[in-house]
């Protein structure tokens, strides 16, 4: 019998394989993984530092464990080429390989805006494993670090590093932090607490280029002025990969475009997590997964399943001034209200019928997301 | 008394120490804790994700 393959040994790789095991223990299973197939916490790199976390003490279960507790062949540093959709093959690194089943859960690759200047090339992006132990080692001479993009990723990064007695700049063109995730008065929130710690915002520019000099790295800003660092981080999003499933024919848009039972335009392909356009959606983030991977789990073992996401709130670890965030949709109709405020604010998005459907708290009201996420009408 | 590890972030739950600042008291069993409990670190409700016993 031909496997299920399935491409990616990240979160959602192996929270699928995870789930489809609970049910069925017989049905073979291949995993293919660029990298070394090791299971580690992709949340952790962001706030790793401080909690004296080194690379290899990320990881949660090593390959050759993993393999053997989930019953499955693993094939580790293996790059896939091609997709043969008729028939049903895969052209590896490590030879053909045929397949059942698909299933696609390559992730995202960092998007890098390009810049000018003669260390472009220097700047670092951290998404995975090994880019974290080549930053971790970069850091070793660093003391001050500037991070491209005051998003989730880039906020955590800066609590953590600052924290750790690094001198941190998040460069960002919005005009306050988290802007993607918050309105503007739950994202100023994090201003002062996070420059109590060392962080110095530069908001409403961007880099435009990155030049050596003698002890570093001069970043020159969109508005003209400049800056030293001695590394350069890129956080700015991930691009959804799809470059194999495009080459092999699949529709796909901004991601792999899977409907409510994660099946491509192939029925015997499959996708989800970062690579994954979910009915039209990119679902970023940790919850996403997990739905979708119970989901996918039934629908490979022959159960008519189909994808529900809940409420799913985002926590920002930032611990200077913790986020919780339950988002709302760019185009809702609805505003936001302060319900409470202190040592940080609690926010709330009311649709037109006065129905709460999002959520904004910061500093001291973070720790209530869970009440907070009960209050939420469905949207 | 059992540890158990959110398989998503590594968090660590010692039922002989408890999580005595998010209420939960010294001693609690894993089963004892609420549903709609999630993981502190990553945010992963307990009935969303495995813990499993280290």
């Amino acid at each position: 019998m031909k496997p299920i393959i399935v491409l990616g040994s990240g979160l959602a790789g192996y929270t699928l394989v995870r789930e489809l095991r609970k049910l069925n223990r017989e049905i073979p299973i291949t995993l293919v993984s660029q990298d070394s197939g090791d299971y580690y916490s992709k949340p952790m790199l962001s706030n790793a530092f401080a909690q004296g976390k080194t690379p290899a003490g990320l990881v949660l279960t090593a390959a050759e464990a993993m393999a053997k507790q989930l019953n499955i062949t693993l094939l580790a540093n293996c790059r896939v080429n091609a997709i043969h959709r008729l028939s049903k093959q895969l052209d590896t690194s490590a030879g053909t390989l045929e397949y059942d089943r698909l299933v696609l859960a390559a992730g995202a690759d960092p998007i890098r805006i390009p810049l000018q200047g003669d260390a472009a090339d220097a700047v670092l992006s951290v998404n995975d494993l090994t880019d974290y132990a080549h930053f971790r080692d970069t850091l070793e001479t660093a003391t001050s670090i500037a991070i491209m993009g005051g998003g989730l990723i880039g906020c955590e990064f800066a609590n953590d590093l600052a924290a750790a007695g690094f001198k941190v700049t998040v460069i960002d063109p919005a005009p306050y932090p988290l802007a993607g995730l918050l309105p503007e008065q739950a994202g100023r929130q994090l201003l002062e607490p996070l420059s109590k710690i060392g962080v110095t915002w530069r908001f409403g520019t961007a880099v435009h280029s990155m030049d050596s000099s003698d002890t570093g790295y001069v970043l020159t800003l969109t508005d003209g002025t400049t800056l030293h660092a001695d590394l350069a981080l890129s956080a700015v999003g991930l691009r959804p990969r799809i470059q194999l499933a495009r080459d092999a024919g699949l529709d796909v848009n901004r991601g792999v475009k899977v409907d409510e039972q994660l099946r491509s335009s192939d029925e015997a392909i499959f996708a989800l997590g970062d690579c994954a356009e979910i009915t039209g959606r990119i679902l970023p983030y940790v919850l996403p997964i997990m739905q979708a991977g119970r989901a996918l789990a039934k629908v490979l073992n022959g159960e008519d399943a189909r994808v529900v996401f809940p409420y799913m709130p985002v926590v920002v670890k930032t611990p200077a001034h913790p986020v919780a965030v339950s988002p709302v949709a760019r185009d809702a109709t609805g505003s936001w209200q302060v319900l409470a405020s202190g040592q940080g604010i609690k926010m709330g998005f009311f649709n037109a019928q006065n129905e709460m459907t999002g959520f904004a708290m910061t500093g001291e009201f973070a720790a209530e997301r869970n009440e907070m996420t009960k209050l939420l009408v469905a949207a | 008394m059992k540890v158990w590890q959110c398989v998503v972030c590594g968090f660590v739950y010692n039922e002989a120490d408890g999580l005595p600042e998010e209420g939960i008291a010294a001693g609690t069993a894993w089963a004892d804790i609420p549903a709609d409990w999630t993981c502190p670190d990553c945010g992963v409700a307990k009935a969303d994700f495995d813990m499993v016993e280290i």
